[in-house]
């Protein structure tokens, strides 16, 4: 299909620029003519959120990394002086640290949405893989702006991070030494990680967002009926039956979706901007000290299931590396996804009974897990940790097999409420 | 049904992300406190006896006098002449007169920076700490403390509280934090140096965060600003969604 030049046949200024520039294409291919399904229900406001909250990371990103001085020397001090002297500082701050764990918590509901629904089925597979290596850009990214304050936790969060690259036989230990770039998580560590963190990250997770949203825009948005809007379309203007325009109606819809968060979100950064510990935790509050270990060093809420296996996997050989395995391997397997569920229908709501139970099942696990990652280690926890993720991996492994089997509903024609 | 099973699934996610209430701190149970950093008064006099008592050795070095004075309502020439050390300037951190190699060959280690305390530890950590020197002949400075066992601080304020034994816990008690008999009373009352302590804490606390109360109070505004904004885009979303079936 050859490029047409102005295919709307605008005049004037908005003519002279989509002669040179498809602004008015875009506007209508993304948002004024992008048919969206009209039956999305809460489920389908994290997208939009999640969005929101990188936009909120970027700017307030931007203002930090002017007053920010990355150094073991100057790291902690600088972040005090944006506490303090830096006009707004502590609210830029505080925005961005709160924006971090609400990202994951968007990020999570919006890939729960993916599960529940079949979203990532044919023919989405792409934008399912492309979501699973933001989800991936993510957790790296986290993890370099966990270190950027210096403070203990920081400090010896990394310590633990880097050091699960040791556990790799052979190349291990020199491994951890490139990455560092010293014996110790040091100034050089902490340099090369606000690198990653403000440069090469973000723009690769921009770049993926937009992958993300093309690969939506090609296909078409799935809904929570998993039914195909674009089977049925109006025979004269060949707009799907079931679908209205992304703007106005999605664009308003999220407004409102956008108020609620962000009532949450304020009402977290002004008045527990620390999330009990759980934001900016109680040792974070001292600079790093290599010579001094934090008595419990647990990494960030949001690793807490991974950080749970890795704990409960048990160590061969007195090595970490079957935990550090099984850790990898739970974010891998979610990129094999919508090759592992064969049910005939997309959208819970017409599976069977056990396909739904798993995923209840599964939601519950998730969130147990997060809890146990962090608790400090005791027996009781191991053993359920142990169960836990023995349920997380058969949901995914044993699902070409479940989801084949059962008997499904029937599928409306057209998608209901 | 539906709906139900959406809102178990909200439910267990939000419990999953609820916050660890049982921290794993070491050490034993603290007093009851709670900081009142609004309290004005409180923080003013705990100012006046940080700078008293223990600026002689901790510095506070990421706020600044001006600042204090300030947000403490105390006026230039009470901060110069009561408040400051004679070559400090008006808008230099709070600094201690101790030097530092010198104070590591004294106590073992520099006195710590105060002014992130209540925060790295909690101020009902640091409340309780202040109140808990008790006499230990094992140590080479003839006190310790159960908050933080092997302390290398003098007990700096026995003169005022006292000095006080400890006591060893009577079994199956419920309340697990320290007790202790006081053998020889000091300058105040307990009630005094309670207070005493209280008002030292609230101005840690207040140091640890001095735009504390501003947060708070444009807090408010902004949610009320964002319960006009949610009232205004839902009925704009209503509007628009008229025409859907």
């Amino acid at each position: 299909m050859a490029i047409v030049r102005n295919p709307y046949k605008t005049t004037g200024f908005l003519g002279w620029i989509d002669d040179r520039f498809p602004l008015t294409k875009m506007w209508k291919d993304h948002l004024s003519e992008y048919y969206a399904p009209k039956n999305f229900n809460f489920w389908y406001y994290f997208g939009s959120l999640a969005l929101l909250v990188l936009v909120n990371q970027l700017l307030t990103g931007i203002f930090l990394t002017m007053n920010y001085k990355p150094g073991a020397d100057t790291a902690f001090d600088s972040v005090q002086y944006i506490m303090r002297d830096v006009p707004w500082g502590s609210l830029i701050r505080y925005m961005h640290a709160t924006g971090a764990s609400a990202f994951f918590i968007v990020v999570y509901a919006h890939m729960f949405r993916g599960v529940l629904y079949g979203s990532h089925r044919k023919p989405r597979e792409l934008i399912w893989i492309f979501g699973s290596l933001i989800y991936l850009v993510l957790m790296a990214e986290a993890f370099c702006g966990y270190v950027l304050p210096w403070g203990q936790m920081s400090y010896w969060g990394a310590q633990v991070i880097i050091s699960l690259f040791g556990t790799i036989p052979y190349i291990g230990k020199g491994l951890v030494e490139w990455i560092q770039g010293d014996y110790v998580p040091a100034d050089a560590t902490l340099n090369r990680l606000f690198s990653l963190h403000v440069i090469a990250l973000p723009f690769v997770l921009v770049g993926l967002v937009f992958a993300h949203i093309l690969a939506l825009h090609e296909v078409g948005s799935n809904n929570p009926d998993g039914v195909d809007i674009k089977a049925r379309k109006d025979p004269q203007t060949h707009i799907p039956l079931d679908g209205i325009a992304f703007h106005p109606y999605y664009t308003v819809k999220d407004l409102v979706g956008i108020s609620v968060f962000l009532i949450i979100f304020s009402a977290v950064i002004f008045f527990a901007p620390e999330g009990g510990g759980m934001v900016l935790e109680q040792p974070n509050f001292q600079a790093a000290n290599p010579q001094v270990t934090p008595p419990e060093i647990t990494p960030a809420w949001y690793f807490g299931v991974f950080y749970a296996m890795l704990r409960a996997t048990p160590s061969l050989f007195h090595s970490a590396l079957p935990g550090v395995i099984v850790m990898g391997g739970a974010v891998v397997i979610l990129f094999f996804l919508p090759w592992l569920d064969r049910s005939p229908v997309k959208s819970w709501r017409y599976k069977g009974p056990v396909f739904r139970s798993l995923i209840i099942l599964f939601a519950v696990d998730f969130c147990v897990l997060n809890y146990l990652g962090m608790q400090p280690v005791s027996p009781v926890h191991t053993l359920i940790a142990r169960i836990g993720a023995v349920i997380y991996f058969g949901f995914f492994l044993l699902m070409p097999f479940y989801s084949q089997w059962e008997k499904t509903k029937p599928v409306p024609e057209r998608v209901t409420e | 049904m539906k709906r139900l099973i959406f809102l178990a699934a909200c439910l267990s996610l939000a419990a999953g992300l609820m916050p660890s209430l049982s921290r794993a701190d070491e050490g034993p149970a603290t007093l009851p406190f709670r900081e009142d950093v609004g309290n004005l008064p409180s923080a003013q006099r705990g100012a006046r006896d940080f700078m008293a008592y223990c600026s002689g050795c901790h510095a506070m070095k990421y706020l600044r006098y001006n600042r204090m004075a300030k947000d403490l309502d105390i006026p230039d020439d009470l901060l110069k002449s009561r408040l400051m050390l004679g070559t400090d300037k008006l808008g230099d951190p709070i600094s201690s007169s101790m030097p530092v190699k010198q104070a590591e060959a004294w106590f073992g280690r520099a006195p710590p920076d105060l002014t992130l305390e209540t925060k790295a530890r909690g101020s009902a950590w640091v409340y309780s700490y202040l109140q808990s020197f008790y006499l230990d002949d094992k140590r080479p400075l003839g006190v310790n403390n159960p908050y933080l066992p092997g302390v290398s601080m003098p007990a700096v304020l026995g003169e005022l509280q006292g000095w006080q034994k400890l006591e060893t816990p009577a079994k199956g008690e419920e309340d697990d934090t320290p007790k202790f008999e006081l053998v020889q009373a000091g300058t105040m009352s307990p009630e005094e140096y309670k207070e005493f302590v209280a008002d030292l804490t609230n101005f840690m606390a207040y140091a640890s965060e001095p735009g504390k109360s501003d947060r708070i109070a444009l807090g408010f505004r902004v949610i009320l600003y964002l319960l006009v904004l949610l009232v205004l885009t839902y009925f704009l979303k209503k509007e628009f969604w008229r025409d859907i079936h």
